[in-house]
């Protein structure tokens, strides 16, 4: 784990963790159902139990989401999502919360906003750093000097089916936490959280890290308190994005809240 | 840019600044297995025989070239040469990849493909080798493609293949490509992913290629026996770009071959609706690999637009995006409108009906040939076959009953209707 900066995502998902649990983490995307909603949203999350906030930026090709994340985020594009509102959201939600905040982008974006610019102005609107999906650490050497120069955080992911040295690769690199893939599939709830999850965290702290959070398939207290007793933090996202496509902010809140139970 | 001396010894990831693999970790895995056991087979006799073996019995190769002179009057005199890959089984050029590739999957013990289509092509070559390997077949179609290209759903399905019409996103060519990656993110251990151009992450772009290399290596020695030189340019359609790499590899490296790539430029590329990617596109990421993309200011992707579903795609291979940078080869706008009376012009002058995608190689070497005279020898990549493609023309020119026959439509072509480059 890269510990030339003290990460606050890593701070906190550390501080739950000794305070005998784990740390809640809550995807929703910014600009679902529109801009004003999901930042209520995702202040209600942080209100409710979840510790890290990870907030997507919708692309016009998500190709690691499941149904429910990608309908949410087409829906946002047609409304008229830009990035620009992607800092004023991760703006507006630190002014009412103190959770730190991550972006969950796709590459493209980022790269056409200008990598430099993009995390200036992250900077700007207090946001803790990036999750990169289709970023693997081969293809990221300019996000790497990038982070480096501005400290963000910089979470890469680790799955079942990569190697020992692409794990060591991919805690050697990441800042904040390692994104373990619980399952080889794609984002939405699944009943059970695959076994080959528990495998990859020990293989993880087996090649040195200290901050590992399991996501993909995650959807009830159960299945976050199962995963915190291996893991530092569980990640939700399809579940709190389906509340708020059914219920709104209040669903999001209760939803939050019960998860949160599992810790 | 520095090139290599050869430039046809490029072989990934990365071909200049383009190319890589920009895909989520647990693909990583599975794209490391395919490459190693693509690296093997390409230096195998046994992989090569057996290759070789299918294309002779199977495939139809060596495909004929023919010469073309009652088009060619059209096309400023000049001498127009089509390789014929419309004759090769399933129509299309499309059977030399998939071939290759199905052999690689059985090697890595995968018993399930899958596979993207725009126009069906693909989708239709895929499920081919499926029924002749006895593997699985899901084919990823846009809902918007399965309604214009009905016809090759239906032989998709009577070759024993599940169609999947896919209905997110605009619902067409690049939407199939995002549902068969996240299909093959979940089934890695049993399936391979077919993907039907030198696009998506290394290997692909490097191996597709590779198994379309045969194209222009046939067609260079049978226009030197021909003509005993070489051509003075090479044209090819250009979507996602398998059919121009495969007729531009050989040729490469002989400076004098002037290789020009024809990009569907739908109701115009100054209009919104194009798939003009390397013409109105800049570079970025999309699909896997970083290369020339259709995208806003943001960097989401454009909504293409082409009559041809095969060339409606917003991106384009890396080894096209670096050999238009270094200036190798050109690529140049076609309207719908052109490609259509190229088509005619094909099937009226020499009895070839051209699939619309390769009409716009033909459209745009109408062009050439008034550029460079009666003394020119373009070989044009005539890379699939029209059948597919009856009821957009039928309906295009308004020949689809006994009335319409009657109509001033059948009026003999004028090569007029095609535009001269001075008017891009």
């Amino acid at each position: 784990m890269n510990a030339a900066v003290e990460s606050r995502v890593a701070k906190v998902i550390a501080a739950r963790k000794s305070s005998g649990s784990g740390a809640l983490i809550g995807y929703l995307p910014i600009g679902y159902p529109d801009l004003a909603t999901s930042i209520e949203a995702a202040v209600a999350l942080a209100e409710n139990g979840v510790d890290v906030l990870e907030l997507g930026l919708p692309y016009s090709d998500p190709v690691i989401d499941g149904v429910v994340i990608q309908k949410a985020t087409q829906e946002a594009l047609a409304g008229g999502f830009r990035l620009s509102h992607g800092f004023e959201a991760v703006a507006a939600i630190r002014a009412r919360v103190d959770t730190p905040v991550l972006l969950m982008t796709y590459w493209n974006p980022v790269l056409q906003f200008g990598v430099d610019r993009f995390a200036d102005e992250l900077v700007a609107a207090g946001g803790s750093g990036l999750i990169t999906p289709d970023l693997i650490p081969d293809e990221a050497h300019d996000w790497l000097v990038t982070s480096d120069r501005t400290d963000l955080d910089r979470v890469f992911l680790a799955a079942p089916s990569s190697t020992d040295a692409r794990l060591s690769q991919a805690v050697e690199l990441s800042r904040g936490f390692v994104y373990a893939v619980s399952t080889m599939g794609i984002t939405g709830a699944r009943s059970d959280v695959d076994s080959a999850a528990r495998s990859l965290v020990a293989r993880l702290r087996t090649a040195g890290a200290t901050s590992t959070c399991v996501g993909l398939g995650i959807s009830t207290p159960e299945q976050v308190h199962e995963v915190l007793g291996y893991a530092d933090g569980a990640i939700v996202g399809s579940l709190l994005v389906k509340a708020l496509a059914d219920g709104g902010v209040d669903a999001v809140a209760r939803a939050a809240a019960h998860l949160a139970t599992g810790k | 840019m520095n090139s290599p001396t050869h430039l046809r010894d490029e072989l990934g990831p990365y071909f200049g600044e383009y190319g890589g693999r920009f895909v989520p970790e647990p693909l990583i895995a599975a794209l490391d297995e395919l490459d190693a056991a693509y690296q093997a087979a390409r230096v195998d006799p046994v992989f090569q025989e057996e290759l070789a073996e299918l294309h002779r019995t199977y495939t139809g190769r060596p495909s004929i070239i023919t010469e073309v002179p009652r088009f060619g009057e059209h096309a400023g005199g000049a001498r127009i040469i089509l390789k014929r890959e419309d004759l090769n089984h399933t129509g299309s050029h499309k059977i030399n990849n998939v071939l290759g590739q199905a052999l690689v999957a059985r090697r890595l013990g995968k018993t399930r493909l899958i596979a993207e289509t725009g126009a069906g092509q693909h989708g239709v070559a895929t499920a081919t080798a499926a029924a002749l390997f006895g593997m699985e077949c899901v084919v990823y179609m846009g809902e918007v493609d399965t309604v214009r290209q009905a016809l090759n759903v239906a032989r998709m399905r009577l070759l024993g293949a599940t169609v999947i019409p896919v209905t997110t996103g605009s619902r067409t060519l690049k939407d199939a490509i995002n549902e068969a990656l996240r299909d093959w993110v979940a089934s890695v251990d049993n399936t391979h992913y077919v993907l039907g151009t030198v696009a998506g992450p290394h290997p692909f772009p490097v191996m597709v290629r590779d198994f379309h290399k045969i194209i222009g290596e046939e067609a260079r020695a049978q226009v030197l026996e021909l003509t005993g030189a070489l051509p003075d340019a090479v044209t090819a359609c250009v979507g996602g770009g398998s059919n121009a790499m495969g007729i531009f590899h050989a040729f490469l490296d002989d400076p004098s071959v002037k290789l020009y790539g024809y990009e569907a430029a739908g109701e115009g590329h100054l209009t919104e609706r194009h798939a003009a990617t390397i013409t109105r596109g800049r570079p970025g990421v999309l699909h896997g690999a970083r290369s020339y993309m259709l995208q806003d200011e943001d960097g989401q992707t454009i909504e293409s637009h082409s009559i041809s579903a095969g060339l409606d795609y917003p991106g384009i291979g890396p080894e096209h995006a670096w050999l238009a940078d270094m200036g190798r080869a050109s690529y140049l706008p076609i309207t719908d409108d052109e490609a259509m009376q190229a088509l005619r012009l094909l099937s009226r002058t020499e009895g070839i009906i051209p699939a619309i995608e390769s009409a716009h190689a033909l459209a745009g070497t109408i062009k050439l040939g008034k550029e460079l005279g009666p003394d020119a020898t373009i070989l044009v990549n005539l890379s699939g076959r029209g059948d597919k493609d009856m009821e957009t023309a039928g309906k295009y020119f308004d020949i689809l009953d006994a009335e319409a026959l009657a109509s001033e439509n059948l009026a003999p072509v004028d090569s007029s209707d095609i535009g001269t480059g001075a008017s891009e």
